[in-house]
């Protein structure tokens, strides 16, 4: 790899033993790619998260955070002090809520831990949004804008939708990241990656959220990790149903990147989203691919008692939340079940303002930040039947948690809560 | 007469151990166990089935960004794979591959998957880009 002299400077241990740990494993990652560079990057999303128990036996033992730090995020066996960051970096979602781990049935002590780790790393750089959607709280990467992102969600995000660059990093890639503003130029960083491959001809009329989450899963599971483009939608999607339908395509597939002709940023038309003399791979989504879609994500559903009912993956949006309290108020959830919504903490506060909250904990259910049943591995004690109105999390629980999982429209899962029974199903 | 596949080293080292082959790409995050290395995966052909000390031959990793986290976790409990043979690259695989520190390779003169049988013997030499495979039907007799 050709490394310039600042990066070579950074090998050499010349600016520190952490970017020195840091820079070693971007060069071997780059190699095993077969990058032939690295690209600066301001953006990174990656975490710090100390509450799994794996991670938490590392953060208890000699060397604390920064052994965690050093083995975790830096792939090093050497503990190393943890510096100041040189990108700017945002925590994703993690594994506990500091504010609810009571409602979630967490331990006193994880709590602690975690809270300690917020204050460590947040004083070195890291900015604790706790949220699988940066993007619906501030971090909002311009097009063109080199990110290294954690979060399979996010990444087809912000890719498609805002235009920025990020192929879909890890761990260990993040905090190298953050340690040296740097990722390897690879993959998605060069625009000749960003080309679509299949065309998607939409003929049935998908409109509504769930809609757009059983287009996203079929697309995901017929294009696997390909960049799909949609041709033929009808109806303008905004941020939350591209939100749902990128990350239904990632969880069933791999996409990192799909084109919308007329929506996305590189795709003003067809053409400009498709590379010169290569066609592209024509598939149709129908009535009967949707059929197909909804019954692969409820192939493991058969008991209709339900136990807890989950919105909230990726993390809401306010306009989610609030469609979520007025099908809420003035009702009470049935007492054999229950409902945790989950929304970025700084949403929340606005949920709190706007009297939102109050109207769901009147109902019985919680609004919670920070982690989700799939990350946190966080349910009602129990639990054996989920209801949720994301695909994502219908595709996880099951091998995660051992549960049956229902998915549906909101207003099915609000249905759930009510009665305790899964009435949903496809119109 | 053994047969020899060339490759690109991902990971450097060697290696040598019996082949588990998927023709199924593989998740990390909620689609294996990184305490045994099981595969957990709902559908998936491996399901139940541990790639711990094999030599793993598998198309590539699908899912989570956590991919490497989990490969990480095999490999710090002892239930990482001795050796990774993949066709399709991704930064989910190159990164898991590096921080499984076993020796890696992908880009093969012909598809392993078409090749390496299960229960195979497998010599990795990520170093020279070599793969031996040994028939299982040699090894018994």
């Amino acid at each position: 790899m050709r490394l310039d002299d600042d990066e070579k400077a950074m090998l050499d241990g010349a600016q520190g033993r952490a970017r020195q740990k840091a820079m070693e494993l971007l060069v071997k990652y780059g190699k095993a790619l077969g990058a032939e560079k690295l690209v600066k990057t301001d953006n990174v999303i990656g975490t710090v998260g100390m509450a799994t128990p794996f991670v938490r036996d590392y953060a208890l033992k000699p060397g604390g955070l920064d052994a965690a730090f050093s083995e975790f995020n830096l792939d090093s066996s050497e503990t190393i002090e943890t510096p100041e960051f040189a990108a700017y970096t945002c925590q994703v979602i993690h594994g506990i809520d500091t504010e609810h781990w009571q409602q979630q049935g967490g331990a006193k002590e994880v709590a602690d831990l975690q809270q300690r780790g917020e204050e460590h790393f947040g004083r070195r750089g890291v900015n604790m949004m706790g949220t699988c959607t940066p993007y619906q709280v501030g971090n909002v990467p311009v097009m063109g804008e080199h990110c290294a992102w954690m979060e399979s969600s996010a990444v087809v995000y912000c890719n498609s939708v805002l235009g920025a660059r990020t192929n879909t990093e890890g761990r260990e890639s993040t905090g190298a990241a953050s340690v040296t503003a740097r990722i390897p130029y690879w993959g998605l960083h060069l625009p000749e990656n960003r080309f679509a491959t299949h065309s998607i001809d939409v003929e049935f009329d998908v409109d509504d959220m769930m809609d757009w989450g059983l287009l996203g899963y079929w697309v995901g599971h017929v294009v696997q990790d390909d960049i799909p483009l949609l041709a033929g939608v009808k109806n303008q999607p905004n941020l939350i149903k591209l939100k749902h339908f990128g990350a239904a395509a990632a969880s069933s597939g791999g996409v990192e990147l799909f084109h919308i002709p007329g929506v996305t940023p590189e795709a003003a038309s067809i053409e400009a989203a498709t590379k010169p003399g290569r066609p592209l791979a024509r598939l149709k989504y129908g009535a009967k691919e949707r059929r197909e879609a909804y019954d692969m994500i409820n192939a493991g559903a058969h008991e209709r008692k339900v136990d807890f009912i989950m919105l909230g993956c990726p993390h809401d949006s306010i306009e989610q939340i609030w469609h979520a309290a007025r099908l809420l108020e003035g009702k009470h959830i049935h007492p054999d079940v229950q409902l945790w919504i989950f929304t970025p903490r700084s949403i929340k506060a606005v949920a709190d303002r706007s009297g939102y909250t109050r109207i769901i904990r009147d109902a019985g259910a919680w609004l919670m930040s920070d982690t989700c049943p799939a990350i946190g591995r966080v349910m009602p004690k129990g639990t054996k039947v989920v209801a949720t109105d994301s695909a994502k999390q219908s595709h996880y629980l099951p091998a995660i948690l051992g549960v049956e999982a229902w998915f549906g429209s909101l207003e099915d899962c609000v249905d759930a809560a009510l009665t305790g029974r899964w009435n949903g199903g496809l119109t | 007469m053994n047969i020899i596949l060339h490759g690109r080293c991902v990971v450097g080292g060697k290696a040598e151990g019996e082949a588990l082959v998927t023709h199924e790409t593989i998740s990390g995050w909620g689609g294996m166990d990184p305490r045994t290395g099981t595969i957990t995966e709902i559908r998936h052909e491996l399901r139940g089935i541990s790639f711990k000390d094999k030599i793993l031959v598998f198309p590539g990793a699908k899912g989570s960004s956590a991919w490497s986290h989990y490969f990480h976790m095999a490999r710090l409990s002892g239930a990482a794979p001795k050796a990774l043979l993949f066709n399709r690259m991704s930064t989910k695989v190159a990164l898991g591959a590096v921080v499984t520190r076993a020796p890696a390779m992908t880009d093969f003169d012909s598809d392993p998957l078409d090749i390496i049988r299960t229960g195979d013997w497998i010599k990795v030499d990520a170093d020279s880009g070599t793969v031996e495979v040994v028939r299982r039907a040699q090894t018994d007799t």
